[in-house]
């Protein structure tokens, strides 16, 4: 099962959900719980050590989950797309390279051809279409994936080079490293801000995304994008947590009623919070008594993606 | 005229309060034009209260279409899909032909030449609207990029575009940005040609770290920055780490705004927080900031 963590907005919470999160479930010792009590008796016998949750923090861009979950990270991988790379010997500037790209990425400029790294995005288009066979493909390196363990989580980010654009790659590649196996039970991924390509990125092929809200004019207005995204183009189930409840007003309230979105858990507006957090501390090593409230959280996810699975 | 961009790294620091303050303290004292970089999640409107005067299609790429008809399921452009936008088509229990996943689609085309059946073409693609509206601080330039859709940085790129042509045309003073968070490609096209960015954060550790990440981009591109700290009495140990890395930095730190609901209230009531509270703390410090930024802007800090 993966679950996403999103919300438009910045700075509304993701990253201190989906870490509360995770550390709650890996404390509890279970993973996909069923609900009933004597299944989950039978499930936590049966399972325990080879179950696993992987943690993502796909917001590579400003990857901040690693501050709050410390892990003990390995010495990381260079990554990035693979870009044209021009063989002289068997060119002749006859121009199908240029005219293929939509990016304009490559040119000929009489006998040169001109590669702009930071325009590619690495389609392997020219290649295929160069009739001489004189284009080969080189690493870009545009961020480094690293992973290690946090505790009883498997955890792995993604960080975007300074001065590079393209998030998409990263993100694509550290999911491709760690979903690859079949023995992953859970996935929590961490998304960055907005609803554009990094966001649908990190979505695509979760079976729940969490989009976590405040109760303001700007947390509604990126509430709504961030649904249209999740549900209405890519046909997920999501529900919403709202943070720092009780600041505001209530038009968050109404829209998840009219549109029939399940709130399934209120973090108060709470200076304690607020200041745990910023030293590093995550939701629920300040303050434990949040970990059955994220437990039942998961219990919700579980019982609506279920739910989904038994429609036709 | 000048360029000043409003950036932030982390999300939610308080990027967009602080331009719809700065929007009102400029506007006082120059003709300005506004400009939300911020086009996945634009929020300087909902403060801004705009009235719409012109709404334009921004036609954002392509998409490439299977032609059902003409697919014989050889499985090429699957093959060739870097972008796991081909889904796969089926001879058994029914024919399916192979078709595209418009959102995974970079519209790269690859696949369009690889065909060998001819069946698929690439379409441009409407990812988009952009406005330009009036507002009572000035003209402002908005924009809506479409759930999911790519191509944000050049979006942000036409909407500054017009707004620098209009404040060239017009003779104002202040091209103003409200940026989008993080470091890479709207933010990259929100810096780009910019005279000055102001960098908002806070004393969190995740401020701190975002920080120093945005300051590297706007460096990397050799626009110079300020600091402003929101939140400040929220983390004095942070608080402090960023003054001394600004101090370190030559860079200049122009206001500590301390944690007051009052600013959230003002969104809320859709104002600046300096029109809404103009003798509040949080008023008086971004009044000082602004004179501060203005001083830079001019050329005599």
């Amino acid at each position: 099962m993966i679950i996403a963590v999103a919300s438009g907005k910045g700075g509304t919470g993701k990253t201190t959900v989906a870490t509360s999160l995770a550390q709650s479930i890996a404390a509890d010792g279970r993973l996909s719980a069923p609900s009933g009590a004597a299944e989950r008796a039978r499930a936590q016998e049966a399972s325990q050590p080879d179950q696993k949750l992987v943690f993502l923090d796909c917001d590579v861009e400003e990857p901040n989950a690693a501050l709050f979950l410390q892990p003990d990270l390995d010495d990381g991988q260079e990554v990035g797309i693979l870009i044209p790379d021009v063989d002289y010997d068997r060119c002749t500037f006859c121009g199908r390279c240029a005219e293929v790209c939509p990016w304009h990425a490559i040119a000929v400029v009489g006998r040169k051809v001109l590669v702009f790294p930071e325009l590619c995005h690495g389609c392997g288009s020219c290649t295929l279409n160069c009739p001489e066979d004189a284009i080969h493909e080189v690493l870009h390196v545009m961020g480094v994936l690293e992973s290690g363990p946090a505790g009883p989580i498997s955890f792995g980010h993604g960080i975007l080079n300074v001065g590079e654009a393209m998030a998409v790659p990263i993100i694509r590649q550290l999911k491709a490293r760690h979903m690859a196996d079949n023995d992953v039970d859970l996935a929590i991924l961490d998304a960055s801000p907005g609803t554009s390509c990094p966001v649908v990125e990190t979505m695509r092929g979760a079976d729940f995304v969490l989009l976590v809200t405040e109760p303001t004019p700007f947390g509604l207005h990126d509430l709504r994008l961030a649904a249209q995204v999740a549900r209405d183009e890519l046909g997920l189930p999501v529900g919403v947590v709202v943070n720092r409840d009780g600041v505001g007003d209530t038009g968050v309230e109404e829209y998840c009623a009219a549109q029939d979105i399940p709130i399934l858990m209120r973090i108060p507006i709470d200076r304690r919070i607020a200041e745990a957090i910023s030293g590093g501390q995550s939701l629920v090593e300040a303050l434990p008594e949040y970990r059955p409230h994220f437990i039942q959280l998961y219990e919700q996810i579980l019982g609506i993606v279920s739910s989904q699975e038994e429609r036709p | 005229m000048k360029q000043l961009v409003i950036l932030s790294g982390k999300g939610g620091t308080g990027k967009t309060s602080v331009a719809a303050a700065l929007a009102h303290l400029a506007s006082q004292e120059m003709p300005v034009v506004l400009a939300d970089a911020d086009v996945d999640a634009a929020n300087l409107e909902l403060v801004l209260e705009p009235t719409k005067r012109e709404e334009h299609v921004f036609m954002g790429g392509q998409v490439a279409v299977i032609d059902p008809d003409l697919c014989q399921l050889c499985g090429q452009c699957y093959e060739v899909c870097r972008f796991e936008a081909v889904i796969r088509g089926t001879m058994n229990p029914t024919w399916e032909p192979y078709r595209i996943d418009a959102l995974a689609c970079e519209g790269c085309a690859s696949c369009v030449y690889q065909c060998p059946e001819k069946a698929i073409h690439a379409e441009e693609q409407q990812a988009g609207l952009w406005f330009r509206s009036d507002t009572r601080f000035g003209p402002l330039f908005h924009a809506h990029l479409f759930a999911g859709q790519e191509n944000s940085g050049k979006l942000v790129t036409m909407v500054k575009q017009q707004g620098r042509l209009l404040a060239l045309d017009e003779e104002r003073d202040l091209l103003l940005v409200d940026g989008p968070p993080g470091i890479g490609c709207p933010v990259i096209s929100a810096n780009a040609g910019a005279d000055l960015a102001l960098i908002v954060t806070e004393p969190t550790v995740s401020g701190v770290h975002d920080l120093e990440r945005i300051l590297g981009t706007v460096n990397h591109f050799r626009v110079p920055a300020l600091v402003l700290i929101n939140k400040a009495d929220l983390n004095p140990v942070h608080t402090t780490r960023i003054e001394a890395y600004c101090q370190d930095h030559g860079i200049d730190l122009v206001g500590k705004i301390a944690y007051d609901d009052v600013v959230t209230e003002a969104m809320v009531q859709g104002q600046p927080v300096t029109a809404y509270q103009p003798d509040g703390a949080a008023a008086t410090t971004l009044r000082q900031a602004w004179a501060q930024v203005r001083r830079h802007l001019d050329g005599r800090a």
